[in-house]
């Protein structure tokens, strides 16, 4: 289908943004890449009277690291995550994540602040931003405001952005020596949006696992942790037993809604056979 | 608020100026305006990837592109890139290949498979595969897509590299 009518400006600097923000209210909708805004305008999901397209914006595109953290504007493009090498090096959850999200033509022009905006609960992203407990940082006409992951992901495409507020950066602690990351996942096709998967995060030397983080995506309406799974295994020894009880333990952390091909049973299964996978590459 | 936007891009090498509707996506601009019929439309919404076209060299999805926002920038298709010969080794390989059949996925394919070539790397079938993961075809079967284009890479790479 076609999108239906609409106005269009492409402000130069923030506080034109929260200006127009301000004037349209809810009638106003913010343009990053596009890769999901401009599909749903298509199917005429919603019907804005007015996109601000940010991506001229300065400032809010790329990557820096600092003082042990990993700092990504919001506009920076899924395609600048995969090709880069410091992601590679300080944030590599991400950098195994990002190869799962859409297909190149759609991470050429994605962005990173989208994604969280959007918090679509089968991402890749917000589940690493848990796992890693990363800070997401908003702005709006009254100034900055910073939100642990866990508390910007609120329910189904809902995050905690108010009206008038935009995405402009996340940050990550970069990986720390002796941590390991491991994202998986399971999908129909090759970058389609995830049945489920996993991000996952430890200190593992082989024989003991400690500070655990294991986030699932596509297991319920945001992100979700799983507190009973991690707290079985924090100190204990890389064994089957110990693994068992961790995919055992996912029953009372995880309900996963049912989707057009796969029942809450199945997926409860595969995130149990992404956990194994996970704990055995986090205990190599 | 402008519904309609004066925007000019750099169309497969000349300069072009329209006013344009902020509605309309950058396939419906080629095709109906420019009638550059090459870029095809299925899903309209991200998934099939025959809309596939390149914008300041990089290629994205032309369905979910809104022609305003190519303003300043320059616009490749199917049409630019076979005049000017960039893609006659792969339109061949895949000709020879019988790598299309309907040809409706054909310039989108070959768009995504121009932007693996000269890379000075050998790539494995899966590599190539993952690549093309956002293109459907619904006649070929992919094999003989992915053998044309493993034969391009086979013969651009240099022996030894890879
Ligand atoms: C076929 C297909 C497959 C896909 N598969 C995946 C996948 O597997 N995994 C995945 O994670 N994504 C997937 N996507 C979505 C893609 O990653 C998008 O790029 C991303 O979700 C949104 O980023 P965007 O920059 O395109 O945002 P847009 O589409 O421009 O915006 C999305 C929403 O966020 C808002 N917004 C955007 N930026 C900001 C900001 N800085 N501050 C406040 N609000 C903002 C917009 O108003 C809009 O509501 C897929 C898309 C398609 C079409
Ligand atoms: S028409 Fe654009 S991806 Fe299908
Ligand atoms: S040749 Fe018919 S869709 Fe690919």
């Amino acid at each position: 289908m076609k999108a239906p009518s609409f106005a269009y400006a492409k402000p130069g600097t923030l506080p034109q943004v929260f200006d127009l923000l301000e004037r349209h209210g809810d009638g106003a909708k913010i343009l990053a890449g596009g890769q999901s805004l401009l599909a749903s305008l298509n199917l005429r999901l919603s019907s804005p009277e007015l996109l601000i397209d940010i991506t001229g914006l300065p400032g809010l595109n790329g990557i820096r690291i600092a003082d042990g953290k990993v700092r990504i504007g919001a506009l920076t493009t899924h395609r600048q995550i995969e090709q880069s090498s410091e992601i590679a090096e300080h944030l590599p959850l991400l950098a195994q994540a990002v190869r799962h999200v859409a297909h190149v033509a759609i991470r050429n022009v994605g962005t990173i602040g989208g994604s969280f905006a959007l918090a679509d609960p089968a991402a890749e992203y917000p589940a690493c931003a848990v796992a890693l407990d990363a800070t997401v940082v908003l702005a709006g006409s009254k100034g900055e405001r910073r939100v642990k992951a866990r508390d910007f992901f609120r329910s189904l495409y809902e995050t905690a952005l108010v009206p008038g507020e935009i995405v402009t950066a996340v940050e990550f602690d970069a990986i720390r020596p002796n941590f390991r990351s491991v994202f998986l996942e399971l999908a129909r096709r090759q970058g389609d949006y995830a049945i489920v998967g996993l991000a996952a995060h430890a200190k593992a030397d082989g024989s003991r696992f400690s500070d655990v983080r294991l986030a699932f995506l596509g297991a319920g309406a945001t992100p979700v942790l799983a507190g009973n799974a991690m707290a079985s295994l924090e100190g204990k020894p890389c064994s089957a037993d110990v693994v068992a009880a961790a995919k055992e333990a996912l029953a009372e952390d995880l309900d996963p809604p049912k989707d057009l091909t796969t029942s809450s049973a199945a997926k409860l299964h595969l995130a149990r056979v992404l956990t194994g996978r996970a704990l055995a590459a986090l205990s190599q | 608020m402008d519904h309609a936007l004066d925007t000019t891009m750099i169309l497969n090498g000349a300069p072009v100026s329209r006013r344009i509707p902020a509605r309309q996506h950058l396939i419906d601009f080629l095709r109906d305006e420019m009638g550059l019929t090459g870029s095809h439309l299925g899903c309209e919404h991200g998934v099939c990837g025959t809309c596939t076209v390149r914008v300041d060299g990089q290629i994205v999805r032309g369905c979910l592109t809104l022609a305003v926002q190519a303003n300043g920038k320059r616009v490749d298709t199917i049409e630019g890139m076979s005049d000017s010969g960039e893609l006659a080794v792969l339109q061949q390989a895949f000709h020879a290949r019988n790598a299309l059949q309907c040809g409706f996925c054909t310039p989108g394919m070959l768009m995504a498979a121009q932007d693996l070539i000269g890379q000075k790397r050998k790539l494995s079938r899966e590599e190539i595969r993952a690549h093309l993961s956002g293109n459907y075809c619904r006649c070929t079967g992919y094999q003989s897509i992915v053998d044309a284009i493993e034969e391009v890479l086979q013969t651009d790479v240099p022996h030894g590299q890879g």
